[in-house]
């Protein structure tokens, strides 16, 4: 009877768990989201217009997650009718949804590639916005007892990644390090399991500074074979915590108050401890990209500076959007909300719960400026 | 399954197949085809979403790999390692839980014992993930260290141990606490079901206990036997969050040292791990490999049901 029991019990469940699986992969390839309707008032010339409505969807990059929680109720605040949705889906597939047309806007990690501007132009009916709006350090952690401060600089920790160097006693790190009283602890290397922009800037870090010991080139996949790995920044961070002569490197938001070792890096002759100042001061000395539309503001970062106010294992996260949009109302609120994200409260905010760093003046009354030309 | 029908007399027949009868038949029918249809949907989505990934660009499949197949059967290969190290672990358990309950233990303790494992499977794998990787695994560090040390001129346990302990050794682990409910749910019906009568003329016989269980419950009970070993299996190789959790892989590689850093990755923890990544471009290579665990699962299925249904055929 049991049995019977567990059968009829299991059939159906199973048919119901089958179905839910294959309507939800289907949904997910087509999220529809409402548009934004009825922006019963229009933006002021500044950007900075209250009491906008309407509904607007967005979504990408993980890392922008707490900070556009942050903006959004920040928004919310001085808009109650205006109904913002960020959805932390990744920001490659923030982008293919922006590109599909179903979000409004995006946040993405990495910048678009000429290809995804095209694309991106194609949908909008006019050039696509993008610029950074979010500046987060990257750590570079590690747990080795007995080791407080560690100093690294670029062609070690590149050798360190690729197996080069194996051990904590490796008279590389002892040359950095002539005070630290190293152990011959193995060191077990702890890399990103998923596609993440946190990896892809830090490769680019050891492309470009390594001196040609990291022979691969930036990429948000991590490029080698072999290593720990782990899935997310709680990933590594949780797996640095717990595995004595680990190293790894992680968005500084989600290495704060976890207690974890932070190595000083290396820059010109001195050695940066991170910091969100610094890496504010590593886009402010980065080139922007030519050969883009006037609206999109890309950075091809320094990562090779030698000043010390500088800190050069970073993110900066782009936020999309287009430049003009059918619906009015849409267009206001995208100009609403992204003039607050940009603004000094919006950026003061994300610097003060999501350890970002301010965007420096200059380059916010840049954005501004592309800001003002949505409509 | 043919059930025989018995006609109805015919003044009952028109009551019987009343309005009640009808709708009844054809929900059950709903339902019946809900699950093919729901099959299908499912094989449809992944070929037509995964076909472009058997053909992509030679550098989507990461640094280890060259194109699809050697990708996917990577990966098919640490499903399937860490699957049968699972059922290694769990099977013995399993038996021997579902004998404890329903032949050995006191009712008193069988009932609240047999509750209990039946809890253990309503316990969700995101639960299971967490505390593998961050309780089980350090707190299994010292016993791979000691492996590695010890036995480590057996591949499986050679190499580097990890440090953190997120090894193919505890994701097995993992993976058999979480099928043993299942199996052991199913064995222990099965068990139950062994006619009263052939139990006690064994044990009139002057069977012990053991040989009752061995000459009487266990030929009785084999198909039942297979039938919740192939449904831990399945959960088994399945099983994504947990592993994904667990697990410290990257780029899927076949290797047999279970206690290192390296380990290969499986399917199910390689979607969950890359689907939502910064690089979309992976996505329907990734479907294909969800197609190709789909057909695999189906042929490890018939497989164990063929094999079943040739012994039953031979017993008789």
């Amino acid at each position: 009877m049991n049995t019977t029991f567990l059968r009829r019990a299991i059939v159906p469940g199973v048919a119901a768990i089958a179905l839910a699986a294959s309507l939800a992969a289907c949904g997910s390839s087509d999220d529809d989201t409402t548009s934004a309707s009825g922006g019963d008032s229009s933006a002021s010339a500044g950007g900075s217009a209250t009491n906008l409505s309407g509904s607007l969807a967005g979504g990408g990059s993980s890392a922008q997650e707490k900070a556009q929680d942050i903006w959004r109720a920040g928004f919310g605040a001085s808009n109650p009718d205006a109904k913002i949705t960020y959805e932390s889906v990744g920001s490659g597939t923030g982008r293919d949804n922006f590109i599909s047309g179903s979000y409004k806007f995006a946040g993405s990690d990495s910048a678009m590639e000429s290809d995804e501007l095209t694309s991106a132009k194609k949908t909008c009916g006019s050039d696509p916005v993008e610029f950074p709006v979010f500046i987060s350090p990257i750590d570079v952690i590690y747990n080795l007892k007995g080791v407080d401060s560690l100093k690294l600089d670029a062609p070690t920790i590149a050798k360190i990644f690729n197996g080069t160097i194996t051990t904590w006693d490796d008279p590389a790190i002892k040359a950095l390090n002539p005070d630290a009283s190293l152990p011959s602890t193995k060191i077990q290397p702890v890399h990103r399991s998923d596609s993440s922009g946190t990896t892809d800037n830090f490769t680019d870090y050891l492309h470009q500074a390594s001196g040609g010991a990291w022979k691969d080139d930036h990429s948000s996949d991590w490029p080698l074979q072999g290593g720990a790995a782990a899935k997310g920044t709680d990933g590594v961070v949780s797996s640095v915590k717990s595995g004595d002569g680990t190293i790894s490197y992680a968005d500084d938001s989600g290495v704060q108050g976890q207690g974890l070792g932070i190595a000083q890096i290396k820059v010109g002759s001195q050695f940066v401890t991170p910091s969100a100042d610094g890496a504010a001061a590593g886009l402010a000395a980065s080139q922007v990209a030519t050969g883009t539309p006037a609206t999109v503001l890309q950075y091809n970062i320094n990562r090779k500076t030698t000043d010390p106010k500088t800190y050069p294992i970073f993110m900066a996260s782009y936020e999309i959007a287009c430049s003009t949009y059918s619906d009015s109302g849409t267009a206001a609120l995208v100009k609403g909300f992204l003039s607050y994200m940009i603004s000094d409260q919006g950026q003061a905010a994300a610097a003060k719960n999501a350890f970002s760093a301010p965007l420096p003046a200059d380059i916010s009354a840049k954005e501004q400026a592309i800001v003002d030309k949505i409509s | 399954m043919t059930t025989p029908t018995l006609d109805p007399p015919a003044e009952l027949r028109a009551k019987r197949f009343g309005l009640g009868d009808r709708v009844f038949s054809n929900l059950a029918l709903l339902a019946g085809l809900t699950i093919l249809v729901a099959l299908a949907a499912v094989f449809v989505f992944l070929a037509i979403r995964g076909i472009p990934g058997l053909s992509a660009d030679k550098s989507i499949y990461g640094p280890g790999s060259t194109n699809f197949w050697e990708y996917a059967g990577k990966a098919l290969f640490g499903t399937c390692l860490s699957a049968v190290i699972a059922m290694i672990i769990a099977v013995p358990f399993s038996l021997g839980l579902a004998l404890f309950i329903s032949h050995y233990a006191p009712r008193r303790l069988a009932v609240p014992v047999a509750y209990v494992i039946d809890l253990l499977a309503a316990v969700p794998s995101v639960v299971f993930g967490l505390w593998g990787a961050r309780t089980l695994a350090p707190a299994l560090v010292p016993t791979q260290d000691w492996l590695n040390a010890h036995l480590g001129f057996i591949p499986l346990f050679g190499g580097t141990p990890y440090s953190a302990g997120r090894t193919m050794f505890v994701a097995a682990i993992v993976l058999a606490i979480m099928i043993i409910p299942i199996t052991t749910a199913i064995c222990r019906e099965v068990f139950a079901q062994t006619p009263r009568l052939q139990e006690e003329a064994a044990l009139a016989l002057g069977a012990t206990r053991w040989e009752m269980v061995r000459y009487a419950v266990f030929p009785h009970s084999r198909s039942g036997v297979v039938a919740g070993i192939m449904l831990g299996l399945g959960r088994a190789m399945g099983e994504t969050m947990a592993v994904a959790m667990i697990l410290s892989a990257g780029d899927p590689i076949v290797t047999f040292h279970l206690v290192t850093s390296e380990n290969p990755q499986t399917i199910a923890s390689n979607i969950a791990q890359k689907f939502y990544g910064d690089n979309t471009n992976i996505q329907s290579v990734l479907l294909a490999t969800g197609l190709v665990l789909f057909l695999f699962t189906f042929l490890v299925n018939f497989t164990a049901r063929a094999l079943v249904a040739r012994s039953e055929r031979k017993l008789s």
